[in-house]
């Protein structure tokens, strides 16, 4: 190779150097400039640790911000309890001639908006809804039980709106898992469980990983639906920083937790990572 | 003699496709038994329905005396080694092979040494901290026989295992698991769709096509008494002869045909199932059952004339391509490497012969057997 600059490579790679500065590392160095400065007493802006020091001192921040990762947490591993199920079903059990539909049945709900999917979830449940109508018709019920606004609710529906992303992944770590392991750790004395926890579920770590990694992320970064189907009493950390920004006109505050949010993001994960031993690299192919 | 397992007229029907047709058979405890069958004859599914994997449509399977109908497969005394051999490449090889020891539930140092004494009973000493695709193919296949064996399973159900080796490793490999079976003791019934794999190992050999057992015997008389013409043309070689029963004559207390060939070739042949005067009958001759130059003096002999076409040297198991004078009948004759027939040359006129006792006849069934098989290979 002549020294000199490889144009075809500057060509190729450009669009995605730009698209990676002008709307990820430039935003977020700025959030972070704007997270380390405050108005002094004197109402002027300068250099300042104090948007970080609030969140410590105020209970309410980071107790919504522990909550926001513990729920987060908790709906991950729900969705991962609940889609794993439904993927193997789809991949080992029924015949080949219904996976890809059974697949799109489970898929069809993501084609309309997350918000349209949300508003179905709560004509269900609310005090007026159709599952209070028939318990009322059925005499189950005495009187209208509200069940939205609770953290069931909003757990229940995070859960609904990952599904499909963990959904994926697991589908094509399974499609790769060899049906001769299956039979031959159950023919070797397996039964249900150790099949699953021996065989299959180290064959889909990785898969289970990449799809946990985008499921915890996206509900961590969720603000619709705990703001539509969650308790008043009880806030999701993205709507402290809402809250911030547009309540409270507060842009250094509200850089400051969006901040606090990235680094808690990237621990979790970190911590995850580290615990299934997996590589960031080789989750995400 | 005890029997370890035995199938009772056993079915196996997907929709309308029968897969396994009425098969039955006992094998004895300690026996090697194989099942030889072409490609998608129902040798798998027949070992599936051993193993658990499918229920029988109809029939009954017994191991050890014990009715097997809906029990599952890990409740099974038997072990199945699986045609791509199934190993755990999320385990290493000591993990591999104490899966099954773990299942039940045994203690930790017992499945430690337990491991260990079976890898080394197989020829891999200390292996245990390896992972499965550092293997070699044979190492594979070691470790895949331990993981089974190690539960001490009444019967070993082998599918095909050396089917994915190259040919020199699989003709060791042969003659190592015949070594192991005999040294362990254990039950085998191994299936394969070569025969050779079959006749070297095996005590007794099932003739398996299209679902159905056709013969069920020692190697040696599959091979020289095959009772059907696809035993004949599926167990080693053979050259297959059009031919019309003429007469029919006790022979020193022997029935033995006086048979005509299309080519005009007049034959006598020992006679050993059911034949009538005027039947139209296929002619098994196996290549070595043919000399080259038979000396005059020799009485009794079938001789005819063939015209060598060419020959396909190969060591010890040369042969003679050959056809007969003024037709398109392709025979096969073996060739001793003795340097007595070193002048034969392709185009040469050569007078062979055949003894009556080692022709085979079968009385052709309408087209019953026309694409059950080939001659040659
Ligand atoms: N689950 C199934 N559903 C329908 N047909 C099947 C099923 N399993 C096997 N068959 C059919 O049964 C026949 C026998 O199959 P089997 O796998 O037993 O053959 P095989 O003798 O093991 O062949 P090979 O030597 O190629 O492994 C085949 O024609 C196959 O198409
Ligand atoms: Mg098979």
């Amino acid at each position: 190779m002549k020294p000199g600059i490889r144009w075809g490579l500057v060509i190729f790679i450009s669009p995605v150097l730009a698209w990676l500065t002008l709307l990820i590392v430039l935003p977020q160095v700025d959030m972070f400039i704007m997270a380390i400065r405050a108005e002094n007493p004197l109402g002027e802006m300068g250099f300042s640790l104090g948007n970080f020091k609030l969140f410590f001192l105020e209970p309410i921040y980071w107790r919504t911000f522990a909550r926001t990762a513990i729920f987060s947490v908790l709906v991950t591993f729900l969705t991962f309890l609940i889609t794993m199920p439904v993927a193997f079903y789809i991949t080992k059990v029924v015949s080949p001639k219904f996976q890809g539909f059974l697949a799109v049945l489970v898929l069809m709900p993501f084609w309309v908006s997350e918000l349209v999917r949300v508003y179905g979830w709560m004509i269900l449940l609310r005090e007026s809804g159709v599952i209070n109508h028939f318990l009322l018709k059925f005499g189950v019920l005495e009187q209208p039980m509200e069940m939205l606004y609770n953290d069931v609710a909003m757990v229940m529906g995070l859960v609904y709106t990952s599904m499909l992303f963990m959904l994926v992944p697991l589908l094509s770590a399974l499609e790769s898992l060899d049906n001769n392991l299956i039979e031959a750790a159950y023919d070797l004395g397996g039964n249900v469980w150790s099949i699953a926890m021996r065989i299959v579920i180290p064959h889909c770590l990785p898969g289970i990983v990449s799809g946990s990694i985008v499921v915890f992320m996206l509900t961590l970064g969720n603000y619709l639906t705990p703001n539509l189907m969650g308790g008043k009493n009880g806030l999701w950390f993205t709507e402290q920083i809402y809250n911030q920004f547009i309540a409270s006109f507060n842009w250094n505050q509200g850089s400051a937790f969006g901040f606090l949010l990235l680094i808690l993001s990237s621990g979790i994960i970190w911590l995850g990572l580290k615990l299934t031993h997996q590589r960031l690299g080789k989750v995400v192919q | 003699m005890q029997t370890d397992l035995s199938v009772v007229r056993v079915m196996k029907k997907f929709q309308d496709f029968t897969a396994v047709d009425c098969v039955s058979f006992d094998v004895e405890k300690g026996k090697f038994f194989s099942i030889l069958g072409p490609s998608g004859c129902g040798k798998t599914t027949l070992l599936r329905m051993i193993s658990g994997f499918f229920e029988p449509t109809s029939g009954t399977i017994e191991i050890n005396g014990r009715n097997m109908a809906g029990i599952p497969p890990n409740k099974r005394p038997v072990n199945l080694i699986f045609q791509n051999l199934a190993l755990f490449p999320m385990m290493n090889v000591g993990q591999n092979i104490a899966f099954g020891l773990e299942r039940q539930g045994e203690k930790r140092h017992v499945i430690q040494t337990k491991t260990a004494q079976m890898l080394e009973r197989v020829g891999l000493p200390g292996f245990e901290k390896k992972k499965v695709d550092q293997l070699s193919g044979g190492q594979r296949q070691r470790v895949a026989i331990a993981r089974s064996l190690i539960l001490e399973p009444a019967v070993l159900l082998l599918d095909e295992p050396l089917g994915a080796l190259d040919l020199k490793l699989r003709e060791q490999m042969k003659i190592e698991l015949k070594i192991l079976q005999t040294q362990v003791g254990t039950t085998f019934v191994y299936i394969t769709h070569d025969q050779s794999e079959a006749l070297v190992m095996s005590d007794h050999v099932a003739v398996m096509n299209k679902g159905r057992f056709e013969q069920v015997d020692t190697p040696r008389n599959l091979y020289s008494k095959p009772s059907t013409p696809f035993v004949a043309r599926f167990v080693g070689e053979n050259n297959q002869w059009d031919a019309r029963v003429i007469s029919l004559e006790e022979h020193q207390g022997r029935q033995v045909a006086a048979i005509m060939t299309p080519e005009g070739n007049q034959f006598e042949a020992l006679v050993q199932g059911q034949l009538t005067p005027g039947d139209e009958i296929d002619l098994f001759l196996r290549p070595e059952a043919i000399v080259l130059e038979p000396d005059a003096a020799i009485e009794g002999l079938n001789r005819f004339f063939i015209i060598v076409r060419s020959i396909l040297f190969d060591g010890a198991n040369s042969r003679i391509l050959a056809l007969l004078p003024e037709s398109d009948r392709e025979i096969q004759i073996s060739l001793p490497q003795t340097r007595q027939f070193d002048h034969i040359a392709p185009g040469d006129r050569v007078e062979a012969g055949w003894s009556p006792e080692s022709g085979m006849m079968f009385v052709k069934e309408k087209n019953m057997y026309k694409d059950a098989g080939t001659v040659t290979p």
